[in-house]
C-alpha cells in the first residue's frame, strides 16, 4: 500500500508535518526553560530544545549546523550547564520564588515583542527563493578556510581567551582566605 | 509551510520573545544564562533561515551561524565562571540578592 503525498483529512505534506512537530517540540520545551520550578529540569528541557532546533537545521537543509549544534550545545554548552547548577545548588534555602517581581511586566513585554516581530514578519517582502537553497558540506569548508580565514581565526583566538578568562575567574584564591571576602 | 521563509522567522521570533521573558523574570544567575542561550539560537536559527532561503547569503549563512555558535560557547564558558565566583562569595545564585553595591 503507497503512503498518500498529504496526510489524509488534513491536507498538509509530511514534511509540514515534520516542521510542525519539530517546531511545537522546540516552543514547548523553550517555555518549560523559563517557566519550570526545579533548575535542573529547566536544564534538561533546554537540552530537549537544543536538539528540536538541531532537527529544524536539518529541515532548513543545513546538516553541519545540525551537527555542530549537538555537538557544542548539547554536548558542550548543557553539560557546562548542568555542572554549574549543581555546583550552586543551595540545600539550606530552597526557592519559593522562582520569578522576579517584575515577571508580570517581562510577559507582557515579551508578548508585546512577539506581536510586532510576527507582524514585521509579515509585512515584510524578504525577497526570498521559493525552494530551499543547499550547500554542500564540502563546498562550505573551502568558504570557510579561504573566503573566511580571518573570522575563523580570531575565533579560536576568542575560544583561547575564554578558556583563560574562564579558569582565572573560576580558580579558587589560595593565599587569600575565603572569609575575609565574604560579602 | 516547509518552503516559507516566513514559517522559519516566526518560530525564531517566538523563541527570542521566550528567552526575552525568561532573562527579565528569572531570579536564578543560571536561568538567566540559559534564556540568555535560547535567544542566540534563535538568532542563529533566523540566520540559518536567511542563508537557506536568500540566493545572496547561501554560503554565508551558515558559516555566519558556526562561528555565532563558536562564540556562543566562549560566552557560556565566562559566563558560568562569573556565576560560579559569585556564588563563592555570596552564597545564593539569586541575582536579586547581589545588592552589596546598593546600600
Amino acid at each position: 500500500m503507497a503512503i498518500p503525498d498529504t496526510i489524509p483529512f488534513i491536507g498538509l505534506s509530511w514534511n509540514d508535518l515534520l516542521f510542525l512537530a519539530f517546531a511545537a517540540l522546540l516552543l514547548g520545551s523553550g517555555l518549560l526553560v523559563v517557566v519550570m520550578r526545579d533548575i535542573i529540569r529547566c536544564g534538561l528541557a533546554m537540552i530537549v530544545c537544543f536538539g528540536a532546533l538541531a532537527g529544524i537545521y536539518v529541515i532548513l537543509g543545513a546538516p553541519l549546523i545540525a551537527g555542530a549544534q549537538v555537538l557544542i550545545y548539547i554536548g558542550a554548552i548543557s553539560v557546562l550547564v548542568l555542572f554549574a547548577i549543581m555546583l550552586t545548588q543551595t540545600k539550606a534555602a530552597p526557592v519559593r520564588l522562582v520569578f522576579q517581581t517584575q515577571a508580570v511586566p517581562a510577559a507582557i513585554l515579551a508578548v508585546i515583542l512577539a506581536l510586532i516581530l510576527v507582524l514585521v514578519i509579515g509585512a515584510t517582502d524578504w525577497g526570498a527563493a521559493a525552494e530551499r537553497l543547499q550547500v554542500g558540506t564540502a563546498e562550505l569548508a573551502r568558504i570557510l578556510f579561504r573566503d573566511f580565514v580571518l573570522p575563523f581565526e580570531v575565533v579560536s583566538v576568542l575560544l583561547l581567551a575564554a578558556v583563560i578568562g574562564g579558569i582565572y575567574l573560576a580558580k579558587r584564591e589560595l593565599d587569600q582566605g575565603e572569609a575575609t571576602d565574604r560579602g | 509551510m516547509i518552503n516559507s521563509l516566513d514559517a522559519y522567522l516566526i518560530l525564531s521570533a517566538l523563541l527570542f520573545c521566550i528567552g526575552t521573558f525568561g532573562f527579565l523574570a528569572r531570579r536564578n544567575a543560571i536561568s538567566m544564562l540559559m534564556s540568555i542561550e535560547l535567544m542566540l539560537n534563535a538568532v542563529n536559527l533566523a540566520i540559518v533561515a536567511f542563508g537557506a532561503f536568500n540566493p545572496l547569503l547561501r554560503e554565508q549563512g551558515s558559516i555566519i551561524a558556526l562561528i555565532v555558535i563558536a562564540v556562543a560557547a566562549g560566552e557560556a564558558t565566562v559566563g558560568l565562571a562569573i556565576v560560579i565566583a559569585i556564588f563563592r562569595n555570596r552564597r545564593t545564585p539569586l541575582v536579586d540578592e547581589y545588592d552589596a553595591m546598593r546600600q
